[in-house]
């Protein structure tokens, strides 16, 4: 009964005054990326997918370092479908070529059109999708019919038309397949970028920018973008994957890389004669597509993680 | 609920144990960086019907305290030790299921944000029907009437067939006083239940929880940053600091005789019980508006902003090609002087912020003129608005949106100077350096990121970025609406030294008077687009004409506290 009308005063060196809204100053200061980096650097999920990719992109700019033997040059039918041998521990496909090799060799391949078709869908998409959201209106209702039109196209169809095309059909090469999967997959980024630059627009940061006298675009430059990069750049790693996929799907129906070209795709078409009797052969590429494929995915998780605002402090 | 009032009630309850009973609690929570005590020596009583108020600034520990009264800490927290006495019984580890039992029937909640509190996809009777049934008591349709008329809502059958957007700010805190009062607990905890609403609704709602609570015999655990509002409302007042409960008491003894140095701060700076404007060598400021009447021709020479008759009409869209006009600003005109502080105050919806950002041309009026400086602002061109810029800047309320996250504090300050290419890079950071000698922050933090501040120190740079231009008018958009008081107290006198130093010209948009009271030397009160009272702020508060601002006045937590000058 004693506390009821008591005025009770804590003992004041139990909870010394501090001053009022002080700098906490124990901390070295930390920009957006260099706290997503902190964060990245200890999952373990981003330092496997990393290492992995970080390989591949070893083997894809060096090839040679992992195999001596020439992918095509010492191809003897002899060797048809025969299983490992010394100096080739994967064995043989249909046509006596060592399968060791063509893996090593066709990474350069998948890889170059992975990256350079998320470069095009980045610019092609980004592009569009932050004009259509910064400017709204019209634009965005001209815009947004577009990327539709794009969205509905199925992407194996559109493909097989696209191939059809004399300009594409006369010269298959690396670049008409980044055409082809630029072409037809910028919308989703589109949309990612037009919503994350929604977001950002309205912003009071954006009004203070406009009302210090930056110009409207410079505004979209200098704070929109910048504020809307995180799930751009996390999209763009999961699309690596799935393009890279997406080329050996073509190449596979034969409308993506010429068979003059290694890739992965072609080594898993080649092999499906032999599937029934040889599954092996298509084994091995196949695994190489699944790994490249599947790190790519994890660091977009881990990226994503880490770049994610709600993880940060406030 | 007035004071003799308490007195009779303390006196019917005297001799009966205590309701609920916290004493030494801890509160661990696990986080990455390890384990925070966000409590500890926490200890209040509550008497049967009594309420009490627990008061402190954000991060103080006192919603924490209140959760784990009802058993909702987060899952990273816990209690880590202590005891919570709920007549007589330690709820502080019980298990989920006596928490559910105790939950609606013995315990209530009043959550702090109206908005976010009701879920979206359900009627509002249902929402109530869930409270009733999950506490088995009847739950028909007109039970969930009379749940509601209780609460105050007209109309009770119509409104609980409403879903939540249907409902006003004010509607909607109605409605969730009446889940969290359906089922009759013995302590209702009201968590911050007004902050989000004008004032004038959240004394309408103050007092019809009172009146509630007062019937049906609840004892209220009302958490809150107003000590205005506490000590109004409140018998006791506990006052929390870091985690700690440093002063407790009776809330009129407290106030007028605070013994520890946390609560003697918050009573000196508590805008709703000061009294007086921030005093910094005003005399002049005074004098201009004396001189206002009697020679009109000189003044007007002096005024920096003259609108006149501005209105802002929207298009509110209604389906396929129709749509209404909806006038946001209807015919506003007044006048700003040169060195002095003018306020626009207004509930939500009353159009002063579209004012503010006619005057900063970010908005087009759709009639009437904005003078600056003699000069109609609608005539300016691109180059000469590029000018005018640098003579009327921002600041934002919300000091979390409006630093870009990606900028350190040296490149959002060195911005506006960059884009008017004024000076070098060298020159630059040593204006940058002066800047934060202005707002009172260390020249270390330049390299700090928006998200390793405060919203108090957020805002001072918001305010350095604001003076770099050297501008002769800010518009202060709610600037110090989101901070809590103490914070909010050190801001409004760093803009009254910035002000007398510098001879800055405010124009303040606020709802809150008794900021206005502090800071402004001219009122302008808006009322739905409308202007309806104009004056010194000396006048308005003394005598209001209007009754709209009578209401406003009346409805400043703690307005009517008599306390001792020195102490206000």
């Amino acid at each position: 009964m004693t506390s009821r009308d008591t005025h009770f005063v804590a003992p004041i060196d139990e909870t010394p005054l501090q001053a009022t809204d002080a700098l906490k100053t124990d901390q070295a200061p930390l920009s957006l990326w260099a706290d997503a980096w902190r964060k990245l650097r200890r999952r373990p999920l981003f330092i496997i997918s990393s290492l992995l990719i970080l390989t591949l992109i070893i083997i894809a700019l060096f090839p040679s370092l992992l195999s001596t033997v020439p992918p095509n040059d010492d191809c003897q039918l002899g060797n048809s479908e025969a299983g490992p041998a010394p100096g080739h521990p994967f064995g043989f496909t249909f046509q006596g070529c060592d399968i060791y090799s063509r893996v090593v060799h066709g990474t350069q391949a998948s890889l170059s059109v992975g990256v350079l078709s998320v470069l095009c869908v980045v610019i092609i998409g980004v592009t569009i999708g932050a004009i259509a959201g910064y400017y709204g209106g019209w634009v965005d209702s001209v815009l947004a019919r577009l990327s539709d039109i794009f969205f509905a196209l199925p992407l194996v169809l559109g493909a097989l038309v696209i191939t059809q095309l004399p300009a594409f059909r006369e010269n298959k090469s690396v670049w008409t397949v980044v055409v082809i999967i630029a072409l037809l997959a910028w919308p989703q980024m589109a949309r990612m970028a037009r919503g994350a630059v929604i977001e950002v627009r309205n912003a009071d940061f954006v009004t203070a920018a406009r009302a210090l006298g930056v110009s409207k675009v410079g505004a979209l430059l200098r704070h929109v973008l910048p504020n809307a990069l995180a799930p751009i750049i996390v999209l763009a790693t999961l699309d690596l994957g799935i393009f890279i996929v997406l080329e050996a799907t073509l190449s596979f129906l034969g409308i993506g890389l010429p068979q003059s070209i290694m890739s992965w795709g072609n080594d898993i078409a080649g092999a499906q004669s032999s599937i029934r009797t040889k599954p092996e052969i298509m084994l091995y590429p196949a695994a190489a597509l699944s790994i490249t494929v599947l790190s790519f995915i994890m660091l977009g998780d881990a990226v994503r993680d880490a770049l994610d605002p709600k993880s940060r402090q406030r | 609920m007035t004071i003799p009032d308490v007195r009779v009630d303390e006196a019917g309850y005297s001799g009966t144990s205590p309701l609920l009973e916290i004493r030494d609690l801890a509160i661990t929570f696990k986080t990455s960086t390890g384990e925070v005590q966000a409590v500890r020596n926490a200890h209040l009583t509550i008497m049967p019907g009594e309420t009490v108020a627990i008061v402190g600034e954000s991060g103080s520990g006192k919603s924490t305290t209140a959760l784990a009264a009802i058993g909702l800490l987060p899952t990273n927290g816990a209690v880590s030790g202590g005891q919570i006495l709920l007549d007589g019984e330690d709820i502080a580890h019980a298990t989920e299921k006596r928490m559910i039992e105790l939950r609606g029937n013995t315990i209530g909640m009043v959550p702090q944000d109206p908005m976010s509190n009701l879920n979206p996809v359900w009627k509002i009777g249902y929402q109530v029907k869930e409270t009733l049934r999950a506490n088995g008591r009847p739950s028909g349709p007109d039970d969930i009437a009379k749940v509601l008329a209780q609460a105050g809502l007209p109309d009770a059958h119509r409104r609980a067939k409403q879903y939540p957007h249907e409902f006003s700010g004010g509607m909607r805190q109605r409605a969730l006083i009446a889940i969290g009062l359906s089922c009759q607990p013995r302590l209702l905890i009201a968590d911050e239940p007004t902050s989000a609403l004008d004032v004038t609704v959240q004394r309408q709602i103050l007092d019809h929880l009172d009146t509630m609570t007062t019937e049906l015999g609840t004892a209220v655990l009302l958490i809150t940053h107003d000590l205005g509002l506490a000590a109004e409302r409140a018998d006791k007042v506990v006052v929390m600091y870091r985690g700690q409960v440093v002063e407790a008491g009776p809330s009129l003894e407290l106030l007028q005789n605070p013994q520890h140095p946390y609560t003697k701060r918050l009573v000196e700076s508590a805008p709703s019980l000061a009294s007086r404007r921030i005093q910094v060598a005003k005399e002049q400021g005074v004098e201009a508006s004396d001189l206002l009447a009697p020679d009109a021709e000189a003044a007007a020479a002096d005024h920096v902003l003259e609108i006149r008759d501005l209105r802002k009409v929207y298009k509110l869209r209604q389906g396929l090609g129709k749509s209404t006009d909806f006038a946001a600003v209807d015919g506003v005109s007044f006048d700003v002087a040169r060195g002095t502080t003018t306020a626009i105050v207004g509930e939500s919806g009353s159009g002063k912020s579209t004012v503010a950002k006619m005057v900063l041309q970010l908005e087009k009026p759709t009639d009437g003129k904005i003078l600056f400086d003699g000069v109609d602002t609608s005539l300016l061109k691109a180059s000469e608005l590029f000018k005018f810029r640098r003579r009327v800047q921002p600041i934002f309320q919300d000091p979390y949106g409006s630093l870009d996250p990606m900028y350190n504090i040296f490149r959002t300050i060195e911005e506006p100077l960059r884009v008017h290419r004024i000076g070098d890079k060298a020159s630059r950071e040593k204006k940058v350096r002066q800047l934060l000698d202005h707002v009172a922050l260390p020249q270390s933090s330049m390299q700090r990121f928006p998200n390793e501040l405060s919203g108090g120190q957020r805002q001072r740079v918001a305010i350095a970025r604001a003076l770099a231009l050297d501008p002769e008018v800010i518009i202060c958009d709610e600037a110090v609406s989101a901070l809590d008081v103490l914070v909010q107290a050190q801001v409004l006198n760093l803009l009254a030294d910035l002000q007398a130093n510098l001879g800055l010209t405010y124009l303040f948009i606020t709802h809150d008077l008794a900021v206005v009271r502090q800071i402004a030397d001219h009122v302008c009160v808006m009322e739905k687009g409308k202007l309806v009272e104009t004056g010194s702020t000396d006048d308005v508060f003394e005598s209001p004409q209007q009754e709209y601002t009578k209401a406003l006045l009346n409805a400043i937590p703690g307005a009517k506290l008599m306390l001792p000058p020195e102490v206000a």
